[in-house]
């Protein structure tokens, strides 16, 4: 009797302590993506409050670590501060994941995003000495999105729900033809991805506001094909129906939001300093297409992590059914 | 040794960024410390010649938008009443102010002595004063904060080399120059956003900012045929041709309208 529930506690107790440090492991994750999004809001508090220069000088502010927080130092070193944060997160997260995580591709996303987070640092500095041009800042800006893809990432494939639908290795991918929808989740990504790119380069007047227009027709119609397709065939796939809705309800504030950003632009051009309508809908407008990018993200790896063999056979039977 | 290859490219990326950072301030200080051994041209005072006239704004001018200084205390306490920016000044008349007059064209190929006065741009209140000025290439500007606050100083250039100085309230002032003509050159604060001013530097002495008489002058040209050119940040440019023989004054107006 003692020697089973000696085995019993010897074989449950590493996995139960694993169970814990995962779970603890997947809030840190969560809590690092949600500092993220803080981040990009703050980042983009700073470009709408033209506040990039406020503070002239880098790493520190006005040579000291807390500069008076008046006008735009307080949205330029607030940036600094959070994304300083965010950078120590992102150390304990890596390092965490190299002692506790099994499986390597997770030790070196937890890695990589250490890199992109140092990297980013790095370019904010080069964005404030050199006066911000525009390569360095669009890139700054588009970095912060990989970033917070890759923390978005990591904390999805931490969740418990996740390695547990990972356990069994025996199930295939789906891939049902050219326009299958693993394909076009990889194609509204990049769409995406490229879409916000856009939007950065608008931001930072480097193009005109018609390439953001077509990259916001073509995300739309993609994502429309997904959530055809999705409804259509994986409509009892409650995981990936959900976030293909998720997806899509973002698209359709993240539609509304650049409609009204463009219009509160207009009749704010000959207003003196940015007003604060203009702010928080440029600003929600930032956040909502980062949010839609790390959708994106999720709902294909909730199609790439997926059972295959059971979409796949569903894929098949469809015909036979109709 | 392979090892060391990425240490010595990052050391080399370190020395370049520093260099090119440290460098900035270097330049841009001396871009107004040029040897002056060329020969100027010197307008002859019997034959000089003089332009006169006005800038006219026609219509219902546009009311100029609030400033909201709420947030900043240090520069809301210097105010008792609502501030306007200050984009359409206009007088009697519908005279307009701000709007910078030069010579666009006509003078080529001359090279005018660089005053050794500089021009004042002076922060107070949390405003530019003036909201419209210039000065010569390689003319000093001197930059000076009035206000109990800090603020920096950016001026926004698409010609001239871009910088970006803070200066505490009790700094003296920044002295910099232009060395390439360059008109309109916005001037803002980031920490004030609501703070900019217009820089236009010109390689002659005949430009003038009207008052809000919308009046100017450009005294001791040379006879000859120009372009005159007036530009306002809101109204954008007119310009004018005019020939002047010796000692001559004409008189030419600038109409935009408010619609």
């Amino acid at each position: 009797m003692h020697l089973s529930l000696k085995r019993l506690i010897s074989r449950t107790k590493p996995d139960e302590e694993l169970a814990v440090v995962n779970r603890s492991l997947h809030r840190f994750a969560l809590v690092t993506a949600f500092s993220t999004l803080c981040l990009l809001v703050a980042g983009a508090l700073v470009t709408s409050n033209e506040a990039g220069l406020s503070v002239p000088d880098w790493p520190l502010s006005y040579g000291q670590w807390m500069p008076p927080m008046i006008g735009g130092i307080f949205y330029e070193h607030g940036h600094r501060m959070i994304a300083s944060f965010v950078g120590l997160l992102t150390i304990v997260l890596a390092c965490w994941l190299a002692s506790v995580e099994h499986r390597k591709w997770v030790k070196k996303l937890g890695w990589l995003s250490l890199a992109t987070v140092i990297l980013q640092g790095i370019l904010g500095g080069i964005t404030v000495l050199f006066l911000l041009p525009t390569v360095v800042s669009v890139g700054h800006a588009c970095l912060a999105q990989l970033f917070f893809c890759m923390v978005c990432i990591l904390a999805l494939v931490t969740s418990p729900g996740w390695q547990n639908r990972n356990e069994d290795r025996s199930y295939t991918l789906p891939n049902e033809g050219v326009f299958s929808l693993r394909r076009l989740t990889i194609a509204v990504n990049l769409a995406i991805f490229l879409q916000l790119i856009l939007g950065a380069t608008l931001r930072h007047k480097a193009f005109g506001v018609v390439p953001h227009l077509v990259g916001a027709v073509t995300v739309t119609l993609l994502v429309v094909w997904i959530v055809i397709q999705v409804a259509s065939q994986y409509s009892d796939e409650q995981e990936i129906l959900s976030w293909t809705l998720i997806l899509n309800g973002l698209l359709a504030v993240q539609l509304l939001l650049g409609a009204a950003t463009y219009w509160i632009r207009h009749v704010t051009e000959f207003a003196p300093q940015p007003l604060p309508p203009m702010v928080a809908l440029t600003v929600a407008h930032l956040a909502v297409g980062a949010l839609m990018l790390a959708s994106s993200v999720v709902l294909t790896f909730q199609i790439y992590g997926r059972d295959g063999r059971g979409i796949a056979i569903r894929a098949r039977e469809l015909p036979q059914m109709s | 040794m392979l090892l060391h290859k990425p240490v010595y490219f990052m050391l080399t990326a370190l020395l370049m960024l520093t260099l090119a950072c440290g460098g900035g301030d270097e330049t841009a200080s001396t871009e107004g410390q040029a040897v002056e051994t060329e020969s100027y041209f010197e307008v002859d005072s019997e034959t000089a010649a003089t332009v006169t006239g006005t800038v006219i704004l026609e219509g219902n001018a546009p009311r100029n938008p609030r400033i909201n200084m709420s947030a900043e205390p240090d520069c809301h306490g210097l105010h008792t009443g609502a501030v306007r920016a200050e984009v359409v000044l206009v007088g009697e008349g519908g005279t307009l102010g701000n709007t910078f007059v030069w010579v666009k064209s006509g003078l080529e190929g001359k090279k005018f002595r660089t005053p050794s006065d500089s021009v004042a741009l002076d922060q107070k209140g949390c405003i530019y004063s003036p909201h419209v000025l210039g000065l010569q290439t390689r003319q000093k500007l001197a930059v000076s904060n009035s206000d109990p606050t800090t603020h920096n100083v950016h001026p926004l250039p698409k010609i001239n080399r871009e910088w970006n100085k803070s200066q505490t309230a009790d700094a003296p002032a920044i002295e910099r120059s232009f060395s390439r003509q360059e008109i309109m050159m916005p001037v803002k604060c980031n920490i004030h956003p609501w703070m900019r001013s217009y820089i236009n530097v010109v390689e002659h002495p005949f430009f003038a900012v009207t008052g809000a008489d919308g009046s100017f002058e450009l005294k001791g040209l040379p006879p000859g045929t120009y372009t005159i050119e007036a530009v306002h940040e809101r109204f954008k440019s007119q310009e004018i041709s005019v020939t002047i023989g010796a000692s001559e004054s004409k008189k030419i107006d600038f109409s935009y309208k408010a619609g």
